[in-house]
């Protein structure tokens, strides 16, 4: 599988240019990295030219990379990863677009695969990733009235609110957590050696 | 003339209609949907943070509370991701184990929706069947894993233990009599094996039993024929995966095209739709549970055969057995490490599939190589397929809109995460 997805690479790279700006393949699966400005022209030309066909978008994900290996990343805070298959190649693709801190912007593909429509709802909701051309860009998963993007590093597991029954004001009120945030188990990286060579095969 | 306008009207959450707690906005023009907004999220509990802060193995448990009615399937999407970062391939008896499992959990799930579907359509006696062979699927899970439906059996490896050689028999007791008793273990003397034997050799029948309520049903074919019709272009475009895709004409199965563990040892057939309505998707996975038995039938033969380890050897990952670690230092350290600060994966990210009774169950897993994920996407079938909601009522009657989201087969574990 890895030396069919390290051909489609290549002719990815060929067809797209410098718009594609990184590649891997990592565990079986083909990576590529799209210039943020271009993601409209290659999202169409995946889903329309014969070599590629994606014709499914079957996820989108946003990630914050912010604390990511705890601070040696250095690229731009935000990416959006959208999953692609193909039914007629039967092959998947992970395009992934970054976007930078504050105001992350990206360009809508509602226009292209209509299942985008909730997820970025979901991923504007959840990280803040403003999706540009998006026809209807509300929160979805959090409550009504709800403040922050809970699924960014900085948002803590255990939220800024909590909310309760007030039988003096006999209704439902918000008041900020009484939880303690804690560590269970902590984080550790290790250096294991079973891992090494298993690196992904940059093309 | 009076001015007619449209309203509003303000479906679930507690609507049992709504299976679970989906809130749905309709714009009605008269008995006539012009617009659905469903709003979802009433049961976010934030999974995907949650596995963020607890090594690997503590998120399995998770997986099960997604979509409640398929636990196993979900927890296979989350094990899958593990090992293909890990770069481990279980033993084969434990892929057998597993995708029985998975079928035992596809019935138990389509038992689910057919009974629910009906029952929202007005046919209230397949509801009845149904549930009375959830009793058994879910004897099934309490027998392998001691809880009837979070079973927390697939592990990363391989699967918990191998399968049990008695059934738990029924005791005497206030409401239970000699011969209730007598007749409830009937079939539970042998092992496991024997027990999923003799229920995958009643199913075909109670299958028949469903068809002949509801196939050819003047009602039921009235409520379902030509309601919510997608396209093959549109469902892809859409996003459908699964049943709602085969109802569409597409024939893709992840456990045929990209086959994982051992579906391409197993004989099967993928049923597909021709018209994409409601009725069509009912085939689909009506035609599905007969494969589904087919292949648990297969799974049980070669398990009988081969006995042999079910989960891997490896205690970087899995943990030792416990008379092992009692008297050898090794393993006591193994156990030790593992329970208290478990397994670091390389750093990457991965993306795994499995064929979910509803449709493509995946993880997207991003580490950074911590014993935590640093980051977990569950990709849930249910979330796309309602979001194609607007599309599948607009025009239809409100009555049509329970058929739709019969027959999308929701559970709000998963959508809403």
């Amino acid at each position: 599988m890895s030396e069919y997805y390290l051909n489609l690479i290549e002719s990815l790279t060929s067809r797209f240019g410098n718009a594609i700006t990184g590649s891997s393949v990592h565990f079986g699966e083909a990576n590529i990295v799209v210039d943020k400005a271009q993601l409209q022209q290659v999202a169409t030309a995946l889903r329309d030219e014969a070599e590629f066909k994606f014709e499914e978008l079957i996820d989108l994900s946003g990630v914050d990379y912010s604390e990511y290996g705890d601070g040696i990343w250095q690229g731009p805070r935000f990416a959006v990863a959208y999953h692609l298959i193909s039914i007629k190649h039967n092959h998947r693709l992970r395009v992934k677009v970054f976007a930078d801190d504050e105001m992350p912007v990206v360009d809508s593909v509602v226009n292209i695969w209509s299942s985008a429509n909730w997820y970025e709802r979901e991923a504007f909701d959840l990280f803040g990733i403003v999706f540009d051309g998006h026809p209807d860009l509300r929160r979805i998963l959090t409550d009504y009235g709800f403040i922050g993007h809970p699924f960014r590093k900085d948002f803590p597991l255990t939220g800024h609110v909590e909310m309760r029954y007030d039988p003096e004001k006999r209704r439902v009120i918000y008041q900020p957590v009484t939880i303690e945030p804690r560590v269970n188990q902590v984080r550790v990286v290790r250096d294991d050696h079973r891992y090494t060579g298993r690196m992904p095969e940059e093309s | 003339m009076s001015e007619i306008r449209n309203y509003t009207l303000n479906f679930g959450p507690q609507h049992p209609a709504a299976h679970g707690v989906l809130r749905l906005v309709l714009e009605m023009d008269g008995e006539v949907i012009e617009r659905a907004d469903p709003h979802v999220g009433l049961l976010h509990r934030g999974t995907e943070k949650l596995a963020e802060s607890k090594p690997f193995n503590q998120s399995l448990p998770y997986m099960d509370r997604l979509d409640y009615v398929s636990m196993m399937c979900n927890e296979h999407g989350y094990v899958l991701a593990l090992e293909k970062m890990l770069g481990v391939e279980v033993p084969i008896r434990a892929q057998y184990i597993r995708v029985m499992f998975d079928e035992i959990t596809r019935i138990l799930n389509h038992m689910m929706w057919l009974g629910t579907h009906a029952l929202d359509i007005g046919a209230m006696t397949v509801f009845l069947y149904c549930f009375r062979e959830r009793e058994d699927l879910m004897d099934m899970y309490e027998a392998v894993s001691g809880a009837r439906m979070h079973a927390a059996y697939y592990r990363a490896g391989g699967v918990y233990r191998d399968l049990p050689d008695q059934m738990p028999q029924y005791e005497l007791s206030k409401w239970k009599n000699e011969k209730d008793v007598k007749r409830l273990n009937e079939n539970r003397r042998g092992s496991l094996l024997d027990f999923i034997e003799d229920f995958t050799n009643r199913f075909p029948g109670y299958v028949d039993d469903y068809e002949t309520l509801l196939t050819d049903n003047r009602i039921w074919k009235q409520r379902t024929v030509g309601i919510g019709v997608v396209s093959p272009e549109r469902a892809k475009q859409l996003g459908f995966t699964g049943a709602m895709l085969r109802g569409s004409g597409v024939e893709w199965d992840l456990r045929k095209k990209q086959p994982y563990e051992v579906y391409d040892r197993v004989k099967f057939d993928i049923p597909v739709g021709v018209n994409g309505d409601c009725y069509d998707r009912y085939l689909v996975r009506v035609e599905e549970l007969r494969q589904s038995n087919r292949i648990i039938k297969q799974c049980i033969d070669w398990l009988r055969k081969n006995p042999g380890p079910v989960m891997l050897d490896d205690h970087k990952f899995t943990p030792p057995p416990r008379e092992e670690m009692k008297g050898n230092m090794e393993s006591l350290i193994h156990h030790f490490k593992l329970f208290t600060e478990g397994y670091t994966l390389p750093a990457g990210e991965a993306y795994a599939a499995v064929e979910h009774p509803k449709g493509e169950f995946g993880i997207y897993l991003v580490t950074d190589g911590a014993n935590k994920p640093y980051r977990l996407k569950i990709r849930a079938p249910g979330f796309v397929h309602l979001s194609a909601m607007n599309e599948m009522a607009s025009g239809h009657m409100l009555a049509d809109v329970v058929a739709i989201i019969g027959s999308m087969d929701v559970v709000f574990g998963e959508i809403d995460r």
